[in-house]
């Protein structure tokens, strides 16, 4: 038996470890919101009763968002192995493990970007197309603003999937909550440390959830103006 | 002015617009009246450039807009101001953000915006509300706003779409008033899907009925209700037979309808007077279209001169829809 891993060298192995997972996670939250949310605008415009009904282009985009979904994230994460290094100049590491990540993504915040679009009125669209909008504008300033509050949410739902996802990480040496929890702590017998990462892990998706509420609450407006 | 010609629309091979011709004429309001299902919300989409007819021609001010696209379409929609059926506001905007918001597609800048909505808010009475947002809007008041989005870019032609199916008699007084300040105070022209004559009654100046997509009587609403035939005077004239009377006491018994305040007033003490016959009102009453006050009277005549005073109250203006006693045909 050796001795417990002292607790200062636990909380050690944290830090470094919750750095990594949130450089991670939150670099590739960025990326796939950036690049799913127009994917998810996409979905919408062309879907039937859509602003730019193509069922051709919807179809298609379909197919892939929902293959893209459907991919293990562990499949993605050696798949696109070349392509990472193609990107980031390295397959090992937290930053190439950022391209499976952000692209396993894209599909996901994709759809839920899609059905909470779908969820704004056909009534308040059309109301905005007859004061001779543009499309863009519809886009911006009905689509999406009416939603923001359940987009915000949406995002807060992809960070926590993500942080799931990059639990995978020590695959190719990108490190993490995950990893620590999994090398250190499950292979290694190491109770302290796998328990310490649980714990840890659940205190920091809730927080991050909590936020994620928050903020979502603050930016809809219907709730918090005085009569 | 809006003319429709010939419009035609079909979903999926059933027919929803059979050939409908109709006109407003510029500053008045036409109600679009039918049963559910006749194609009324159709055509009102059709005008408002939400969906395209597969033939006939909509002309707002005279020109054609239903071949339009993109800028052009865009352009046009602007002329039009629309209040859809039910709630269409954004819940994520003041009621003043909503009305600025065919502001911002028309490209106002925000100084002129702000003083524009300012405006609206006061046309419709709700200057108090601007900061306030849909959700914490009563229903009329929703509409109100819908109502002051639709005129924000000064269009010349407003539609609405069934505007108080969803209201209490009470606030449905106080959104066809706003409709009503729009037409007299803007000039613009007004077109209002309904099911509840009680909006043709109040502010309509021509009424259009519309059954299977098709135009069964267009005409302006006084003219119609002239015509015991129609289904307008059916519906909006006070029952004459609600009482049953005895008719032998009478040597004439007949329906006259009588249109505005002098006739309403003034002709049948006159015909009385002229004629030396006794004119008793057995039935009808007395109603209010828009302004106008109009009675669909039952009369009970005793004299000889009876027919002459019918004959007499037929030239002086008023109708005499049918003689339910004596010789047929006396008038009008
Ligand atoms: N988008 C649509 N798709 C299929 N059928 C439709 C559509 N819109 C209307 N219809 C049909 O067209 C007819 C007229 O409908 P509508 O114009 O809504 O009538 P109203 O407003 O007078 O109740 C109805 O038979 C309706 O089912
Ligand atoms: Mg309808």
């Amino acid at each position: 038996m050796r001795s417990a891993t002292p607790w200062s060298d636990v909380v050690r192995f944290l830090v470094e470890a919750t750095g990594e997972t949130l450089y991670m996670v939150g670099v590739s939250t960025v990326i796939a919101t950036v690049l799913g949310v127009p994917v998810g605008v996409w979905l919408q415009l062309t879907a039937k009763g859509g602003l730019r009904p193509n069922a051709a282009v919807h179809r298609i985009l379909s197919f892939v968002t929902d293959l893209g979904r459907s991919m293990p994230f562990i499949v993605l994460l050696v798949a696109l192995t070349s392509v990472t290094r193609l990107l980031v100049g390295g397959s090992i590491g937290s930053t190439a493990v950022i391209v499976p990540l952000a692209v396993g993504a894209i599909p996901f915040v994709g759809r839920l970007v899609q059905n909470i679009l779908s969820e704004v009125h056909v009534t308040v669209v059309e109301a905005a197309i007859t004061t001779g909008a543009s499309t863009l504008r519809i886009v911006r300033s009905v689509l999406i603003r009416e939603s923001l509050p359940a987009l915000i949410n949406a995002i807060g739902v992809t960070v926590i999937a993500l942080i799931g996802y990059s639990a995978m990480a020590g695959v190719i040496g990108g490190g993490g909550l995950g990893d620590l929890a999994i090398r250190e702590g499950y292979q290694r017998f190491n109770d302290r440390i796998l328990w310490s990462t649980v714990a840890w892990l659940a205190v920091l998706t809730t927080v991050i959830q909590f936020g994620f509420t928050r903020v979502a609450a603050a930016a809809d407006r219907r709730r918090h103006a005085s009569v | 002015m809006i003319t429709v010609e010939n419009l035609t629309k079909s979903f999926q091979g059933v027919s929803a617009l059979n050939g409908v011709t109709l006109d407003v004429e510029a500053g008045t309001v036409l109600g679009v009246v039918g049963p559910s299902g006749a194609g009324k919300s159709t055509l009102a989409r059709c005008v408002a450039l939400l969906e395209r007819p597969d033939s006939g021609a909509i002309r707002v001010d005279g020109t054609d807009i239903t071949s339009l696209d993109g800028s052009a379409l865009r352009a046009a929609r602007r002329q039009i101001g629309v209040v859809p059926q039910g709630d269409s506001l954004l819940r994520q905007r003041t009621a003043a953000g909503n009305i600025a918001l065919p502001l911002e597609s028309a490209g106002i800048p925000g100084p002129q915006r702000r003083t524009r909505v300012g405006e609206l808010l006061d046309l419709v009475g709700l200057t108090d509300k601007a900061a306030s947002y849909p959700d914490q809007l009563s229903g009329g008041q929703r509409q109100r706003i819908a109502v002051a989005r639709a005129l924000a870019a000064n269009p010349s032609v407003l539609l609405a779409d069934e505007p108080t199916s969803a209201l209490d008699p009470e606030t449905t007084g106080s959104v066809l008033t706003v409709l009503d300040r729009a037409r007299a105070e803007l000039g613009v022209t007004v077109l209002i899907v309904t099911h509840d004559m009680g909006v043709v009654r109040k502010i309509c100046d021509d009424v259009a009925v519309l059954e299977q997509g098709r135009v069964v009587e267009h005409g302006k609403v006084l003219d119609l209700v002239n015509d015991v035939a129609s289904r307008t005077s059916s519906a909006l004239l006070p029952a004459v037979d609600l009482n049953p009377i005895n008719e032998s006491s009478y040597d004439r018994v007949a329906d006259v309808v009588l249109v505005g305040f002098a006739a309403v007033g003034a002709l049948l003490p006159e015909a009385a007077h002229r004629f030396g016959v006794e004119l008793n009102i057995v039935g009808g009453g007395l109603t209010r279209l828009g302004e106008t006050p109009v009675a669909r009277f039952r009369l009970g005549l005793n004299g000889e001169r009876s027919d002459s005073a019918l004959e007499w109250i037929g030239e002086a203006g008023g109708s005499v829809q049918r003689s339910l006693k004596g010789p047929q045909g006396v008038a009008a």
